[in-house]
């Protein structure tokens, strides 16, 4: 088949105050095929489709579109002119309808001003009946669970008959099912001729449906390859700039004795029916289970974030409450939440206020002032320990990658000298290479003798980190496996149990 | 099985009876109104009658429109703090400009009286001129509606201050106004039959409260800029990206606002009858708490007509009845703050969820 160049990016640059983000990037898509864009976090993989899609001005560089040079000022003008795009922050309107969230921005009108419901439910079916998408037009966004709100984002895109489409991460949120559905939809999309354009972390998913592969590091363009050509280590070598020999660090930690037990624990409005486990001295447990399975329901309601309806946990053989997560952190436990931006990081606060924030009373000095001293002191000795790569200990958290974010975040919750440490996707939106130091610091803990309970989608990593992995399916616990003798396969079905 | 099936039961009765509590909490304001109504009602049988009945209605309609415009302002997750002066700014030129030919200090005798529907335009086209002012603010330099319109509401006073000094005033309250104003406003073409041979005339602003609330509902739920505006409050970030033009659409929510408190301010002139400075004072505070009790939420992006009518009502029903049922003065903002209070309260109910 033959596949025109459709969109050419040549010598794009961009700079923000101090830091050059993009640095001569080039990228040609072809009619037809899915070319997949990777790098690190922080590569400027987001930023070059900002530059494409109007939201940033870029500094040098052209823009082709179907032969005719581009420069979109807005994101407005970019729709206009074929170009859409699946953002990966899910912006959406929440508190309106599925169909207004659709055709904000360009709502069919009446009579000039007015907008027709009308031919806007007539559509929104067609849309929704071409992508098989089965969601009603008319529920609240808020009402819906996250997939399918990701799901309403996709058809949002492709409604708008884009010649160029951008998926930036468009999986994180999505059940197996839905991704091969999406697959599907993209597959279609091929067929019409558009070009595809495609960010995602996960290696499976890009070997599996993209043509072309460009990596992107530091701002630079590295590598353009047939997809073909590239295997996962190969493409991991390009994102990192040198070997990857292991993915895993060595286990080295011995489960020593149970500490913790929890019987039958149950969500009074969550999901989670019923969870029974043990977690041992030293012992990484993994939580495994398919979106809305309920393994993080399982962390928050043992940490005491959620509401609790019968079951009993006993830590050290004395029965403890954990009513709120005061009275848990308190009891030796610390949670590490699965969305570090929205729940985990004070982002305009600097890096010593994120580290002391858990364990300020450690600092009172005659029990009203807290000792600069002290915070800064223990500061140095999270970044040291954690080997957190930052300027200064006044830098805001936010202006970190995601994986020194999340290493502040561990040195917090261990200043709080906890027992057992609750870690909910601890390596979400890190980069390959500091995937493997939060691994290593996950296994040292282990190693002090803290038990570890961690929750991940990411299955591989379960099975290299984990000495254990119990399996979480419709609010249960399906099943129990030992890390080392098990299989994806074995997982996969258990977690499929009570669906 | 009959364990199973007892459970089943306990189950429904207990899903019902959480329903039931539910739907109490859901209309608790609707409820408190009623039992408001009859409490006031035994204390003075007056309360209920007629004529009782066209005051509550007409105040309405005179608070009304400033509320339409300050909901889409708290929409999009802001406020308006001027729109107390700027009610006060148009009333005064309202005021001063339909003065009539024969009153002895008439603000301005030059220029005789001035057509009605010239009038109207001034004072909406001021209105929403600060409103553009504002919204331009906010839009433009990020700036929280707080903020802006704290300033706007300083610089208004000062504008109003000097005005009431202009002419042949000398800050002086202006009355003395024309037939024609006082009869379009205050005028009926309908009375009501109140027994004893008398009859209570339904003032006219009550009918364009009814028409602008019309029309304001339409903007709201069909056209593109009040479907945009909800989007907008509910989030910005997705309504750019999705090629809405942020700042027209904020501009316009405050212009349309601004429009609104320059109507109430026409019909203030009139209704008031002698204005002075302090016309309109705290004005957008009433407001503001008539949203919020009708459930134009904080949060951004949610509100109904429908509610800011109730909620205006449910605050001059309770001030009127409380003064018929001869409560003391003092007490009527304790009141009035415990129902915003206890509101609001009841509202975010609907947007917490449980964990």
């Amino acid at each position: 088949m033959d596949h025109p160049v459709l969109l050419e990016m040549k010598g794009i640059s961009k700079e923000f105050p101090g830091v050059k983000a993009l640095d001569n990037v080039n990228l040609t898509v072809r009619a037809g095929t899915v070319h997949a864009l990777m790098g690190e976090n922080g590569a400027g993989k987001s930023t070059l489709m900002k530059c494409l899609f109007g939201i940033y001005n870029r500094d040098a560089g052209t823009i082709t579109l179907d032969g005719k040079e581009i420069h979109f000022k807005s994101s407005k003008e970019a729709l206009e002119n074929g170009v859409a795009m699946v953002h990966q922050e899910l912006n959406q309107a929440l508190t309106r309808t599925v169909q207004d969230n659709l055709w904000l921005g360009r709502y069919p009108k009446m009579g000039g001003i007015m907008v027709s419901e009308r031919i806007m439910a007539k559509r929104t079916h067609e849309i929704f009946d071409t992508l098989e998408v089965s969601v009603n037009p008319k529920a609240v966004m808020s009402t819906l669970p996250v997939s399918q709100r990701q799901m309403v984002e996709i058809a949002k895109a492709v409604s708008y008959d884009s010649k160029i489409i951008v998926f930036d991460e468009p999986t994180s949120s999505l059940t197996e099912t839905e991704v091969e559905h999406l697959f599907r939809i993209i597959d279609m999309l091929k067929q019409k001729g558009c070009g595809i354009i495609y960010i995602s972390h996960k290696m499976d998913e890009i070997l599996r449906i993209s043509d072309d592969i460009t990596v992107m590091r530091d701002g630079q363009w590295v590598a353009t390859r047939p997809a073909k050509e590239l295997t996962m280590e190969e493409i991991i070598k390009l994102m990192v700039g040198r070997e990857l020999t292991n993915r895993f660090p060595p286990k080295t930690n011995k489960p020593g004795d149970v500490i913790l037990d929890v019987q039958h624990i149950a969500g009074k409005y969550t999901r989670l029916k019923d969870a029974t486990f043990q977690l041992r001295k030293g012992e990484v447990l993994g939580i495994a289970g398919l979106d809305g399975s309920g393994r993080t329901e399982v962390l928050e309601n043992l940490f005491g974030a959620m509401t609790r309806e019968g079951g009993t946990i006993t830590l050290h053989g004395r029965e403890i409450q954990n009513r709120t997560p005061k009275e848990s952190i308190k009891n030796g436990f610390a949670l590490l939440t699965e969305e570090r931006r929205a729940t985990g990081i004070f982002g305009i606060r600097d890096i010593r206020e994120n580290t002391v924030i858990s364990s300020l009373k450690d600092y009172l000095m005659g029990g009203i002032c807290l000792s600069d001293k002290q915070m800064k002191e223990k500061t140095e000795w999270a970044i040291q320990a954690m080997h957190i790569k930052t300027p200064t200990q006044k830098t805001q958290i936010r202006s970190l990658s995601g994986g020194n974010q999340q290493k502040v975040i561990i040195g917090r919750w261990l200043l709080t000298k906890p027992e057992v440490l609750l870690l909910d996707e601890p390596t979400r939106g890190i980069d390959v290479g500091a995937k493997y130091e939060i691994y290593q610091l996950i296994i040292d803990l282990a190693n002090e003798g803290k038990g570890v309970i961690m929750v991940s989608s990411e299955m591989p990593e379960l099975l290299g980190v984990c000495d254990r992995i119990i399996v979480m399916s419709g609010g249960q616990v399906a099943g129990e496996v030992d890390a080392k003798n098990t299989s994806q396969e074995e997982i996969l079905t258990l977690a499929a149990k009570y669906v | 099985m009959s364990n199973e099936s007892k459970e089943l039961a306990a189950k429904a009765k207990s899903f019902d009876s959480k329903k039931a509590f539910d739907l109490l909490l859901n209309n608790a304001l609707y409820i408190l109104m009623i039992f408001a109504v009859i409490v006031i009602q035994i204390i003075n049988p007056n309360f209920l009658r007629p004529s009782s009945l066209i005051n509550i209605l007409s105040q309405t309609a005179a608070y009304l429109p400033l509320a339409l415009g300050i909901a889409g302002c708290i929409v999009l997750t802001g406020t308006d703090l001027s729109a107390g002066r700027c009610v006060g700014l148009t009333a005064c030129i309202s005021a001063s400009l339909l003065q009539a030919v024969t009153t002895s200090n008439k603000m301005w005798p030059e220029i005789g009286t001035l057509p009605i529907p010239v009038v109207i335009l001034i004072a909406m086209a001021i209105g929403a001129a600060v409103g553009v002012f504002n919204g331009f603010f906010v839009a433009k330099f990020k700036l929280h509606p707080f903020i802006v319109t704290l300033g706007t509401q300083l610089i208004l006073y000062s504008c109003l201050l000097l005005y009431v000094k202009m002419g042949n005033n000398g800050g002086m309250a202006i009355s003395g106004l024309d037939k024609s104003y006082n009869d379009f406003i205050k005028g009926s073409i309908i009375s009501v039959p109140t027994g004893n041979g008398t009859s209570t005339p339904i003032p006219n602003y009550v009918w364009f409260a009814i028409l602008l609330a019309t029309v304001m509902w339409f903007i709201w739920n069909k056209t593109t800029f009040g479907k945009n505006m909800f989007a907008l409050g509910s989030n910005e970030e997705a309504a750019r990206v999705s090629g809405v033009n942020v700042l027209m659409t904020t501009v316009l929510v405050f212009a349309l606002a601004g429009a609104m408190y320059g109507w109430t301010g026409f019909v203030e002139g009139a209704r008031v009858g002698s204005n002075t400075a302090n016309t309109g004072l705290n004005y957008e505070l009433d407001g503001i708490a008539a949203c919020v009790i009708g459930g134009v939420s904080f949060v951004g992006g949610i509100g109904k007509i429908r509610g800011i009518v109730i909620g205006v009502l449910l605050l001059r029903l309770i001030f009127v009845g409380l003064n018929m049922a001869s409560v003391n003065q003092d007490l009527i903002y304790l009141v009035k703050g415990g129902i915003i209070l206890f509101a609001c309260a009841l509202d975010m109910r609907k947007y917490l969820v449980k964990k």
